[in-house]
C-alpha cells in the first residue's frame, strides 16, 4: 500500500489484477462525483490492458491484465488522470423518475412504517417522493442502485429475518437507505411500494436505466393508472 | 446448427465461457467457468477459440445425444465418460457421431468437468458473454441450468478439423485436482481492518470448506480471524477470489457468480490460477493460505499463461500443417505436408528418440 502525495488518495492492490484507487473514506456526494469523474476518464483513456473500472461509494476498482500493462505504468497513468479530473468534476447528472404505487399489496410494509414513525401515510409518501436521491453506485446482482438522501424521519429497522422472495420492482427502505429491487430476490428492507419501471434488462447494451452519478426521484402514481407493476424483469 | 439434446441434465450443468467483462459497474456479476483453465484447455484441444462457450458439469455430469457428427473434449475431474457405453478418454479430442449418446458420470476426484464442442455452444451473447448468470437468471441457455429435452446449438466450425485427431493434454497438465490445497493469496485490500494476530491466524490456520458452496462463493470454517474494530467497510468492488470476513471471523471466498459489491472487510485475494483449482475441491476438504507479494503473483500468472501459449503453439502448428510419422529402419521421421490444390510441400525431420504413439497419423 502506498500513500499518494495527494491528500486522501490511496492506491491499494486487490489481487494480482485489480488496483483500487481510494479517494477518501466516507460516504459523500462530492467524493462520489470525483470517483465517477475518474471512472469516465479511465474509460475514455482506453489504456491498453485495462479491462474495466468499477465505481463505488469512495473508490474506483481498476481491473487490468498485468501481462499487458505493468502495475507501475498503470499507477502513473491513473495519477495523470487524477490531476485532470479531481478539479473538473462534472456536476450535471440525469434525473430518472421512478413511477411508484405506494401501499396496498404493492407496499405491504407501508403500515409498519406509519406505525413505527408515527407519521400519517401521506406524510411518509411525501417524505419519500420529495428528495432527489443521488445514485452512489450500482451493485449486488443485476443493477441494484445504492441511493443516498433518505429523510432521517423515515428511518426504520430492517427485518431480522429477510423475506425469501421480494418481487422485482419493489421499493424499500431500511436505516438511512432506500432502493429498488431490480430482480426478484430475498430481501430484508421494508417494502413500501412498487414500480413498473424495468430496472434490469440484460438484452440491452446498457442493462440499467439508472447509472452511477444519476439522480433519482420517486413519483407517486395511483394504482389504476399504472400498467401493473413488473413481477419479473423483461428479458 | 442443433448439435446436442439433453437426455439427462446432471446435477448442475450450465453454459459458460470466460465471463462478462465490463458490466460490473452495472451491478452485473462476472460469471464464467469456475475452472477457466479446464475450459480453455478443452477448447484448445478441438481447435476452438479458448473463450468459446462450453458446458460446465458439477459433481455428476449430463447425458447428451449428438444430433450431428462433431468433435468434443472433456477436461476436468476424474469423471467416467462414455459414448454409447464405451469409455472415452478425458483430456483428448474425441469424435462423436450423430445419434450417439455421450454420458458423463460422477466426479471421483475433482468437482467440475468441462465439455467443449467444435464450434462452441451457440447461445445468444448477452452483455458480451454466453455465460449463464444464475443469480440474475439470464445468459447461457435461458438463464438457467440445463434440463431434460433442451436442445443446444453449436457455432460454425471455422478451423478445419485437421490434425486434431489424437490430440491430448500432456499428462498431469491440469495438476492434481480436488486435493487438499494451499491457496496462494495477496494480502489486502482491507488487511488494515484486522489485528496482526488475526492475519497470523488466517495465514497459519487450516480452514474447512463448508457445504454452503456454490458458484457465488464458498464458506470456510476454522480459527476465527479477529478484526480490529468491526467487519464492516464502505461497500466496494469484489474481485474474483476475494476473501471477506464477516463479524463471526469465518472467511468466505467469492467466486464466479459473486455479487459485484459488498461491505465486509476483505483480508486477501486468492490468485486467479488457484481460484480455478479451488473450483475442483469438494466440501469437507481443508485449505490453507500462503502469502505472496503482488509481484510474485503476477510472475506466477505469467507462467500460467505461458503454459497455454505452449499448448497453442504446439497444436496450432499441427493444425496448420498436419504431421505424419514415418518409420523407416527403426527410426522415426516427422513428415509435414503443406499447401494444396495440386502443389504440396513435404518436409521430413528426424524425430530423435521418439517412439510412435497411438493417435499419430501414420
Amino acid at each position: 500500500m502506498s500513500r499518494d502525495s495527494r491528500i486522501g488518495v490511496r492506491f491499494v492492490d486487490a489481487g494480482e489484477s485489480c488496483l483500487v484507487v481510494e479517494l477518501g473514506d466516507r460516504i459523500d456526494v462530492a467524493l462520489n462525483l470525483q470517483v465517477r469523474a475518474l471512472c469516465l476518464a479511465v474509460e475514455r483513456a482506453g489504456l491498453a490492458g485495462v479491462q474495466e473500472a468499477v465505481p463505488t461509494y469512495r473508490s474506483l476498482a481498476i481491473y487490468y491484465d498485468p501481462l499487458r500493462i505493468g502495475r507501475g505504468a498503470l499507477k502513473e497513468n491513473i495519477d495523470a488522470l487524477l490531476c485532470l479530473t479531481l478539479d473538473q468534476v462534472e456536476l450535471r447528472s440525469r434525473v430518472v423518475e421512478i413511477p411508484t404505487v405506494y401501499g396496498g399489496a404493492y407496499g405491504p410494509d407501508l403500515e409498519f412504517v406509519v406505525r413505527h414513525t408515527g407519521l400519517p401515510q401521506d406524510e411518509v409518501i411525501r417524505l419519500h417522493t420529495e428528495p432527489l436521491y443521488h445514485v452512489y453506485m450500482l451493485g449486488f446482482t443485476g443493477g441494484f442502485p445504492y441511493l443516498g438522501g433518505l429523510s432521517e424521519r423515515l428511518s426504520v429497522p430492517r427485518f431480522h429475518t429477510p423475506r425469501l422472495k421480494v418481487p422485482a420492482g419493489s421499493v424499500g427502505i431500511a436505516g438511512t437507505q432506500t432502493g429498488v429491487y431490480p430482480l426478484e430476490s430475498p430481501g430484508g428492507w421494508r417494502i413500501i411500494g412498487r414500480t413498473s419501471l424495468c430496472l434490469f434488462d440484460p438484452s440491452r447494451q446498457i442493462p440499467t436505466p439508472i447509472l452511477p452519478g444519476d439522480k433519482v426521484r420517486f413519483v407517486q402514481i395511483p394504482q389504476r393508472e399504472s400498467q401493473g407493476p413488473a413481477t419479473s424483469p423483461r428479458h | 446448427m442443433d448439435a446436442l439434446e439433453v437426455v439427462r441434465p446432471g446435477l448442475l450443468t450450465t453454459v459458460q465461457d470466460l465471463g462478462r467483462i465490463g458490466c460490473q459497474k452495472y451491478g452485473v456479476p462476472a460469471s464464467g467457468a469456475m475452472d477457466q483453465a479446464a475450459l480453455r484447455a478443452a477448447n484448445l484441444l478441438i481447435g476452438n477459440e479458448e473463450g468459446a462457450a462450453g458446458l460446465e458439469a458439477t459433481g455428476e455430469g449430463p447425458a447428451l445425444r449428438a444430433l450431428a457428427d462433431s468433435v468434443v473434449a472433456i477436461v476436468g475431474p476424474d469423471m467416467e465418460a462414455l459414448i454409447d457405453g464405451r469409455p472415452v478418454e478425458s483430456g483428448a479430442a474425441t469424435k462423436i457421431r450423430s445419434g450417439q449418446i455421450l454420458e458423463l458420470g460422477r466426479a471421483r476426484r475433482g468437482l467440475r468437468a468441462y465439455l467443449a464442442v467444435a464450434g462452441g455452444i451457440d447461445v445468444p451473447l448477452m452483455l458480451g458473454s454466453r455465460s449463464t448468470c444464475l443469480p440474475a437468471g439470464f445468459g447461457g441457455f435461458h438463464g438457467r441450468t440445463l434440463r431434460r429435452g433442451d436442445i443446444l446449438a453449436v457455432g460454425a466450425v471455422e478451423t478445419r478439423l485437421v490434425g486434431i485427431k489424437g490430440r491430448r493434454l500432456p499428462q498431469g497438465w491440469l495438476g492434481r485436482l480436488g486435493e487438499a490445497l494451499t491457496l496462494r493469496v495477496t494480502i489486502g485490500p482491507q488487511d488494515d481492518r484486522f489485528t496482526p494476530e488475526g492475519i497470523r491466524t488466517f495465514l497459519t490456520g487450516t480452514y474447512r470448506l463448508m457445504p454452503e458452496m456454490d458458484r457465488m462463493g464458498v464458506r470456510l470454517q476454522g480459527p476465527p480471524i479477529l478484526h480490529r474494530s468491526g467487519a464492516d467497510v464502505i461497500s466496494d468492488s469484489i474481485p474474483l477470489g476475494a476473501i471477506q470476513v464477516p463479524a463471526d471471523g469465518q472467511p468466505i471466498i467469492l467466486l464466479a457468480d459473486r455479487q459485484t459489491t459488498g461491505g465486509y472487510a476483505k483480508i486477501a485475494v486468492v490468485l486467479r490460477e488457484d481460484v480455478y483449482r479451488l473450483a475442483q475441491v469438494t466440501p469437507g476438504q481443508v485449505v490453507r493460505f500462503r502469502q505472496m507479494t503482488v509481484e510474485e503473483a503476477q510472475a506466477s500468472l505469467r507462467r500460467y499463461e505461458g503454459r497455454f501459449q505452449a499448448l497453442r503453439q504446439t497444436w496450432q502448428s499441427e493444425g496448420e500443417h498436419p504431421n505424419y510419422i514415418l518409420q523407416h529402419k527403426g527410426r522415426s521421421y516427422r513428415v509435414g505436408v503443406e499447401g494444396g490444390e495440386g502443389t504440396y510441400r513435404v518436409s521430413v525431420q528426424e524425430q530423435a528418440g521418439r517412439k510412435p504413439q497411438v493417435g499419430d497419423e501414420v
